[in-house]
């Protein structure tokens, strides 16, 4: 009856559904949020304030929260990282912003040697509650010097936690976490995922959401083969899976979300159901994040599970070309994702 | 490859020249003229650049045609950057055209220079062609780095680019001034930075260290008034960039005057010749679009101001004014190099859409010099690319 048909609308209006929220918007979130739950925490970087941030993440924070709290700085990267940590070892709690992880070599002693070893350098007297984050990895058509991937790099060194998201909930409940973590974190966050949406849970929306660092999430599961991934590629992963579903071939893909420390036992547990591992990261291949996940495969007790060897999907060993066709050919596509499951498989 | 000839008739530009040769001189017109422009504020100098100066017509024609050239380039390449036929960064030049022109202008090809990523101008002055920057733009294989760098990345001979990493080239040009003391060949290197680099800690590594040795090395700070979104009041202490060098003499030129720029890149060059180390110079400039194509400038800047500046300082105007009002070219004659310039952009906009991308087998090249091939890792196990020098 129409009565009824009018009260049902009424109900499912009120029930909360889920909402698409972009990645910069999640972002924007997580640092809305811990801004206004803890004084201590603020933002320093270049065009972080009144131009909004470079890629926009910041947009409103320093029309909501001021100068003191959203600090825009020179074109002095050692000097600005250097002074957040110093911040952070006395008592506040620092947003460093990197335009892009490019520029954090220019600042990279500061992160490693002031920032990751100086819990331990001082025997656990001194913490350096900082988050260093901004965009990693290649973006588009942005050549050599501004398309490099970093989490190798961070991820090889004690003391640092470094986090990939991809989506948006992992981007916001990572964030989130990092902000509350008492350690220096590495957050590698991705341009081109910036302005893509993704679905946001209700429990996701909540002010008190947060995703714990160190632990991997597996986004489709699969009793074939595994792909391991993080922040773009975990996409692709998926992207791969469907067209190998067509073909009878189903893959348990995993999103890391955290490199450091990363959840080798997520990935020996999918292993060990699934025989077959690719590891699939827009990084050069020498001393990767898929480098690293077959070592500690081989040192573990997923070893034995495996049918073949690991297959190590990655960007192609170059400096990254600026020419469109050359740029395509330097990162993976679905296709090579396709081409390396099917190869270990030996179908 | 690059071909010089095209830009300078002569070269013999010191007080004094030779007897100038051109190849339309038509009788009614003068010569030469003399003009009196801004005086320097000086640092640590007891005399400063000349402000009475010699311009010759053809000096004042090639000038134009210059500045012209460079104008109408980056008014394509915008063009075709929102067609997205040019793609990831792209910061553009126009209004700072007599920076680059005055330099060149009081150096030689044999000289050194290094900029930053605004750099499409420079590569232009110091030998590029226009059909090279612009395939190069569009990452075409005729393009100047064969595709391969893109808009930041653009190298001919004596040019270092083209770099993208802020203040990082400036460490870079000390070293090339470096290599110049050592191997005596009175070389020296144009060293240039913008007014947000300035605040980059290498930078002052550099000044110490090019004093303390005396490094034939000129560095200029391109202050245009904005690092991207910053305004120099908010990013500098101090914003005298030309007394920032602390114990280097300064010059604080006017970066709209092609003839400042010229007489006080002369000065800056003799200086640095004569074997008494490094001098800094501050060019005042402006540029009309914003830090880059994703960046409409107006955000931090008004329109008011953008339009005062190119209604007021423009040095293609300014040096036009100049010309007719002494009688040195005719309207016509310059309508004439407009029209040859805006020819000669088109032809290579048609070149640089044309031109097909870089082959395949071009991916892995070029990672080592003098190397023999080696085997590149593709995205997986089983593709094994080849690498040449």
């Amino acid at each position: 009856s129409p009565l009824f048909h009018k009260f049902l609308k009424e109900a499912l209006n009120k029930v909360p559904k889920d909402k698409c929220v972009t990645v910069r918007d999640a972002l924007n979130q997580a640092m809305d949020e811990e801004l206004e739950r803890d004084e201590r925490v603020f933002l320093l970087g270049e065009e972080v304030a009144q131009y909004d941030g470079a890629y926009k993440v910041s947009r409103g924070l320093w029309k909501k929260y001021g100068d003191k709290r959203i600090i825009d700085t020179p074109i002095s990267e050692m000097g600005f990282a250097g002074i957040a940590v110093g911040a952070a070892m006395a008592g506040l709690r620092p947003i460093c912003e990197f335009m892009t992880f490019n520029f954090s070599m220019q600042a990279i002693d500061q992160v490693i040697n002031s920032a990751a070893k100086t819990c331990y350098m001082s025997a656990g007297l001194q913490a350096v509650p900082i988050v260093f984050r901004g965009p990693n990895g290649a973006s588009a058509g942005v050549a050599a010097q501004h398309s490099q991937c970093f989490a190798a790099w961070y991820a090889h060194c004690p003391g640092l936690k470094v986090v990939s998201p991809w989506n948006s909930e992992d981007a916001k409940g990572l964030l989130k976490s990092s902000i509350r973590d008492d350690n220096p974190v590495v957050f590698l966050e991705n341009e081109l995922l910036y302005g893509v949406p993704f679905e946001m849970s209700e429990e996701a929306q909540s002010k008190d959401f947060t995703i714990p660092i160190g632990k991997a999430k597996v986004e489709r599961a699969g009793s074939h083969i595994t792909l391991v991934s993080h922040s773009r590629y975990v996409g692709h992963c998926l992207d791969a899976a469907a067209v190998l579903a067509k073909e009878g071939i189903e893959c348990e893909v995993i999103n890391l979300r955290t490199i450091r420390p990363m959840d080798v036992e997520s990935i020996e547990a999918s292993v060990m159901k699934t025989n077959h591992l690719v590891t699939v990261e827009g990084g050069w291949p020498q001393f990767g994040v898929g480098a690293e996940i077959c070592a500690r495969i081989m040192e573990g007790s997923a070893f034995n599970y495996l049918d073949s060897p690991v297959t190590r999907v990655t960007g192609v060993d170059i400096p990254m070309p600026y020419a469109k066709i050359l740029e395509d050919h330097s990162l993976p596509q679905i296709k090579d994702i396709i081409f390396s499951v099917k190869k270990t498989l030996n179908v | 490859e690059y071909e010089p000839s095209h830009i300078y008739l002569n070269r013999a530009v010191s007080a004094g020249a030779a007897a100038v040769v051109s190849a339309r001189t038509y009788a009614d017109f003068t010569n030469e003229a003399t003009f009196e422009i801004k005086k320097c504020d000086t640092f640590k100098l007891d005399e400063g650049p000349a402000t009475q100066v010699v311009m010759t017509r053809d000096e004042g024609l090639q000038y134009y045609r210059t500045m012209q050239t460079m104008r109408r380039m980056e008014l394509k390449a915008d063009q075709l950057y929102k067609q997205k036929i040019i793609r990831g960064f792209c910061h553009l030049y126009d209004g700072q055209e007599a920076c680059a022109v005055g330099i060149e202008a009081a150096i030689n090809l044999s000289d050194h220079l290094i900029t930053a990523y605004r750099a499409h101008g420079y590569t232009y002055t110091r030998g590029g062609t226009v059909k090279k920057i612009m395939a190069e733009l569009t990452g075409r294989r005729g393009g100047i780095a064969k595709g391969k760098g893109g808009s930041m990345h653009m190298y001919c001979k004596h040019f270092y680019g083209g770099n993208g990493i802020v203040g990082a080239q400036v460490p870079l040009g000390a070293g090339v001034a470096l290599a110049c003391k050592y191997q005596g060949n009175s070389e020296l290197c144009v060293c240039l930075y913008g007014d947000g680099a300035a605040n980059q800690g290498q930078i002052f590594e550099t000044y110490n260290m090019a004093a303390l040795w005396k490094l034939p090395v000129i560095f200029i700070c391109e202050n245009n008034g904005y690092g991207m979104g910053t305004s120099v009041e908010r990013a500098a202490a101090s914003t005298d960039y030309f007394k920032r060098g602390e114990f280097i003499p300064g010059v604080r030129v006017d970066g709209m005057d092609v003839l400042c720029v010229r007489e006080a890149s002369r000065f800056a060059a003799d200086y640095c010749r004569s074997g008494k180390g490094p001098i800094l110079m501050e060019l005042q400039t402006y540029r009309y679009h914003g830090h880059s194509m994703s960046d409409p400038g107006v955000s931090y800047r008004t329109r008011e101001e953008i339009q005062e500046v190119r209604s007021k300082s423009d040095p293609i105007s300014m040096l036009k004014d100049r010309m007719l009002s002494n009688n040195m070219a005719s309207v016509e004659e310059l309508k004439e190099i407009d029209v040859e310039v805006r020819k000669e952009i088109e032809d290579a906009a048609q070149f640089a859409t044309t031109d097909p991308e870089p082959p395949l087998e071009d991916l892995c090249n070029h990672i080592f010099h003098n190397n023999p091939p080696l085997e590149v890792r593709g995205t997986n196990p089983w593709s094994k690319l080849k690498s040449v020098s």
